[in-house]
């Protein structure tokens, strides 16, 4: 599968299957395009062995090529097309999708439970419009805390269903986790405690909303804490609007400062401040400016994700719109990264040469699998969205996992389980997006949202766009 | 070559022999909670 796109001057060719990215210039971008479109006719390319594949001579394509003569030389498609030749030949365009029975064999496998997403609070300080988790209630009618017994307990369960795996995450969240503090700080002591016998390391996070931040709790996050969310939407009429405070006044200005606080004392790294854009602020690259103006070099500003009958929610009319945006910041961040102020846009990170593997990009995130949610009294879910759902309980930390039906829904939940994914270029990169989206919006943890596979789709785009400018930077150094 | 530059991608189909350790970041863990992005992860095989 190819998927050809045209931005910022780049002609890209991504060989979807085996993730190679050409940059390429007219001549090639409208042969390879000609070449897609006969395929089905023409036997371009021929596997005679697992390391030798053959092409067609181009004579036997002339009749093809003849619609390339009005606009290229014919001594140009020849030297175009040999250099295709030898792209295909080394499998890295037309390559076979072989991936379907491998991933499905691997999603199979025993599987480990690797992070836990704990509901250390569920309860806020702040009632932010667009919550999922209805300012921490989520869909319960008790605002409750994890006591530190629950917690400890979901560590042991950690520990114990591990198996081999070192690294096991464990995110505070809420609500707001620091209305809970002691006992975050508590588990962390006991997490701590047991790694060395259990030869476990304990990557912990935080995700807050800034409010109750001070410096007690930043220099033991500092200390602790792998990675910090640190929840602002941007500029101040925009946050405010969606994030009040209980009594309905705005929240930015008391936190802006803590946050900007935060992320200077942990040198610029290892946080992201995060926000949610929605049809309120469909220029949402104002919104990310504004916070790299206020010195924040790691961003992330997601779409919001409600119902549809929400006045905020985004709709399909405004995908152009939010399209657009997307290339406008892509443009702002390389023109900033080539001021030497480069600053990194989450949904923008994309690693090509280190990134994950086949199986990990094919197999979905882990939720209801190696990724589960503990709520404040121990109650397991597949993951954080959809805590509260009862259908979806999967058990809690004293038992353990008992609804294996569900279990198992999620287990073999991957790409090629899902319809919608199985011809689109985007997938090794989202790995079949996010399941509750799909069960919110389709009914079927294998369905698609399709709103948010076409932001997807754009932010792939921009991301890979943006690592041809760099590979250009680099060559202009 | 003269037309195509092509970029320094992993090669997928060799991420089959060696990848599948699973000691990678769970992709909701890392900030997004609503979106589900994997391609900016980084292969922690060999960081045990």
């Amino acid at each position: 599968m190819l998927h050809q796109y045209r931005s910022n001057g780049y002609n890209i060719v991504m060989d979807v299957n085996s993730g190679s990215i050409h940059v390429v210039d007219d001549v090639v971008y409208d042969l390879i395009e000609l070449l897609d479109s006969v395929k089905g006719e023409k036997n371009i390319r021929n596997a005679v062995s697992e390391d030798l594949i053959e092409t067609l001579p181009y004579e036997e394509l002339e009749d093809v090529f003849s619609n390339l003569l009005t606009r290229y030389s014919d001594e140009q498609l020849r030297e175009a097309y040999d250099e295709v030749c030898e792209l295909i030949s080394q499998d890295i365009l037309f390559s076979d999708d072989v991936y379907e029975d491998f991933v499905i064999d691997f999603k199979k496998r025993k599987t480990v439970v690797k992070a836990l997403c704990l509901h250390i609070s569920h309860d806020c300080n702040l009632a932010c419009r667009y919550c999922f988790a209805e300012e921490g209630k989520y869909h319960q009618s008790r605002r409750e805390l994890m006591s530190y017994e629950v917690g400890k307990q979901a560590l042991d369960f950690l520990v114990a269903n591990s198996g081999n795996r070192h690294n096991l995450e464990v995110d505070f969240f809420g609500g707001e986790p620091l209305m809970n503090f002691e006992v975050v700080k508590q588990l962390v002591g006991y997490g701590r405690s047991i790694e060395e016998k259990y030869d476990k390391k304990f990557r912990f996070t935080l995700t807050t909303n800034g409010v109750l931040l001070n410096d007690e709790i930043l220099e033991f996050a500092n200390k602790e804490m792998s990675n910090l969310v640190l929840s602002i939407d941007g500029r101040k009429e925009v946050h405010d609007l969606m994030r009040p405070f209980r009594g309905g006044q705005g929240s930015y200005d008391a936190i802006v400062d803590k946050l900007k606080k935060a992320a200077d004392s942990r040198d610029q790294m290892n946080y992201y401040v995060r926000g949610t854009f929605t049809r309120n602020n469909l220029d949402f690259s104002e919104d990310v400016k504004h916070l790299a103006e206020l010195g924040f070099e790691q961003i992330s500003i997601e779409p919001v994700v409600a119902e549809p009958t929400e006045d905020y929610a985004i709709r399909e009319e405004d995908i152009p719109v939010i399209l657009e945006q997307y290339d406008r910041l892509a443009l702002y961040l390389l023109d900033r990264k080539k001021r030497g102020e480069g600053v990194n846009f989450f949904h923008f990170m994309i690693d090509l040469s280190g990134g994950p593997c086949v199986a990990k990009r094919l197999s979905g995130c882990g939720s209801g699998t190696e990724y589960l949610a503990v709520t404040p009294t121990g109650e397991l879910y597949p993951c954080h969205q959809f805590v509260g759902k009862s259908e979806f309980k999967l058990g809690d930390v004293y038992i353990g996992v008992t609804n294996t039906k569900v279990q198992d829904e999620f287990k073999l939940c991957n790409v090629y389980a899902k319809e919608k994914c199985r011809d689109c270029f985007a997938k090794f990169y989202c790995s079949g997006g996010c399941a509750a989206n799909s069960y919110n919006f389709s009914g079927d943890i294998n369905g698609a949202y399709d709103i948010g596979c076409e932001l997807q789709k754009k932010r792939v785009e921009a991301a890979i766009m943006m690592k041809a400018a760099e590979a250009d930077m680099q060559i202009d150094k | 070559m003269k037309h195509i530059k092509t970029l320094n991608t992993r090669d997928f189909k060799k991420s089959m022999k060696n990848g599948g350790c699973g000691e990678c970041q769970t992709s909701c863990q890392s900030a997004c909670k609503t979106s589900c992005t994997v391609g900016n992860q980084t292969c922690e095989k060999a960081k045990k």
